[in-house]
């Protein structure tokens, strides 16, 4: 084994003793100063973990998240150098993970703070002028053949869980004591801008935005939408997608 | 005063690269988003800013937004840390590269990465870890550099590190080990001071005796951090570069000393962690500008022979 192998097992297994070979200037036990560098590899991958999930945070309390993180770091340690995006195996690993089963939409508030960090991060990209999208919307009879391209920040979620009203919740922006968990919502998130969003989908939307992103034209993504779905209000979502610059082009 | 006589030859055969006009002999700050809005808005006099190269590694939104802005204006330093120079595995390429297109998007002053490992296989420990000065980690260091000055086209800059544990395999003092680093790669330094501080006193060594024995002509940059303090397991001072609190005086102190021997030369202080407001920070820039401006007097060279 060579030096930074055994060096590197030990900083993520805390069950396995400092590595042989270190040496301190005054013969004390190098145990207290190797745990320095575990401590900071597993501190800041845990900061990395909670700067990007504070309501999942929030949710369980912060040992209890420390904890989690702590054991989903040594099972899923980062295969990237890019930390922003690191943990997006969380969410599973939170569905999964016994002790959180008393708060069974955790795995889907972590997914939407994961989302939001992709949106956060997403390719830039120019928006459609609302008053070019009027021009398209004026001529009903060519509606049906538009293809829409849609904002590289765009993500969707769909949950069986009321996770948009829980988020919200810890933004202040809905009292939690209003919102009942177990009504299921789908989630767009976006980010038009500098500021990310999050909006709640009405029935049968997301199906809708799915459609859109793998390229349908609106009248099948709408079709398919309204069939699936008999409360799919097809003039309210293309009102969300161009208040909230969704939409990147548009042609027929 | 004695001089110190290097163990290694300066400069031997290091490939030469076309040196960007460098930082300005300025104090600079950590570029942290907190603070992105007051830095467009107020235009602080600062002599550059430095960001971390890892969190500008998105393909869009605010970070490239602000820091666009804000290159603008300012001389840049990017800093990387996480190629593990130090590290035993093969450099990550597809980072090196991923690099570049930052380094040819923003064009900074400088690039500089850590005289340290932070992965292993492809698994990335987000920490700067400690390596043994050998024969054999000094010819794999070089040959990384090598490499990383091959691929960017430039001169890159080596930061000394901070360190809580020694190795009994090493049989080059660190030093030693950065000098012929610097010898052979044609590198420079980026002397970090409180890494200075940290790393003498965790392993009970002199830190003006560290300082002086350095290549001073090669220090492209100086850092300026706080640190932890802390106890080993016998009850000796331990200290944490913790880059979480103000620059402590006895660093302080070194840094005046340093630039005795290094000339004025472009200095950053560091705040990565209980990130104050800018103000805060802008003020303790302004205490490195008043020394960095008597050094460029040349008022702090008095009575020092270099």
């Amino acid at each position: 084994m060579s030096g930074q192998e055994e060096f590197f097992g030990t900083l993520l297994d805390p069950e396995r003793i400092t590595p042989n070979g270190l040496t301190t200037w005054n013969g004390s036990d190098a145990t207290t100063r190797f745990a320095i560098y575990r401590n900071n590899v597993v501190a800041s991958l845990i900061d990395a973990l909670a700067k990007t999930c504070p309501v999942t945070l929030q949710l369980v309390g912060e040992e209890f998240f420390r904890g989690m993180a702590r054991l989903f770091i040594a099972a899923q340690p980062p295969r990237s150098r890019v930390l922003a995006f690191f943990g997006e195996e969380l969410p599973d690993f939170i569905e999964h993970f016994a002790p959180a089963s008393s708060v069974p939409y955790l795995a889907d508030v972590a997914r939407l703070e994961f989302l939001r960090v992709r949106a956060f991060h997403a390719h830039d990209a120019s928006q459609l002028p609302v008053q070019t999208i009027a021009q398209f919307l004026a001529k009903p009879d060519e509606l049906p053949g538009l293809v829409v391209e849609l904002h590289p920040s765009l993500g969707l979620l769909r949950s069986q869980y009321a996770v948009v009203s829980l988020w919200g919740a810890h933004q202040g922006i809905a009292e939690i004591s209003s919102v009942d968990p177990f009504v299921g919502e789908d989630a767009l998130i976006i980010r038009p801008q500098l500021e990310v969003e999050v909006l709640r989908l009405g029935s049968g939307a997301a199906d809708f935005v799915t459609q859109l992103l793998q390229g349908a034209s609106l009248g099948s993504a709408a079709v398919l939408a309204g069939d699936a779905h008999a409360g799919f209000d097809l003039a309210s979502i293309i009102g969300l997608l161009v208040q909230h610059h969704c939409i990147s082009s548009m042609k027929h | 005063m004695n001089k110190h006589s290097f163990s290694v030859p300066q400069r031997c055969g290091a490939p030469a690269f076309s040196q960007s006009a460098g930082l300005p002999t300025r104090v600079g700050l950590g570029l942290k988003s907190e603070h992105f809005q007051q830095i467009i808005e107020t235009r602080p006099d600062l002599g550059f800013f430095e960001i971390h190269a890892e969190n500008y590694l998105v393909d869009g939104g605010p970070f490239h937004h602000y820091l666009t802005r804000i290159r603008e204006n300012y001389p840049l330093s990017i800093h990387g840390v996480g190629l593990s120079i130090g590290g035993e595995s093969a450099l990550d390429k597809n980072h090196l590269s991923r690099l570049a297109v930052l380094i040819e998007r923003y064009e900074p002053q400088s690039f500089s990465e850590h005289l340290a490992w932070a992965s292993h296989g492809d698994i990335f420990l987000n920490d700067l870890l400690p390596l043994p000065y050998t024969r054999q980690t000094l010819q794999r260091v070089c040959d990384h550099i090598d490499q990383v000055q091959a691929h960017l086209q430039r001169q890159i800059l080596l930061e000394n590190p901070a360190t809580y544990v020694e190795f009994s395999a090493s049989t080059i003092a660190e030093t030693d080990f950065i000098g012929a680093v610097i010898s052979r790669t044609g590198c420079g330094l980026l002397l970090d001071v409180n890494n200075v501080y940290v790393s003498c006193i965790n392993h009970n060594r002199d830190p003006y005796a560290y300082i002086k024995s350095l290549p001073h002509p090669s220090v492209g940059e100086i850092h300026l951090a706080g640190f932890a303090a802390e106890m080993d397991a016998a009850g000796a001072p331990l200290l944490i570069d913790s880059h979480g609190a103000p620059v402590a005086q006895v660093v302080w102190n070194l840094y005046e000393y340093a630039l005795a021997y290094t000339g004025p030369v472009a200095t950053l202080i560091e705040r990565d962690n209980d990130i104050p407001s800018f103000d805060v920070l802008f003020a303790e820039s302004l205490q490195a500008e008043k020394l960095l401006r008597a050094a460029l007097d040349g008022r702090a060279l008095q009575g020092v022979s270099v």
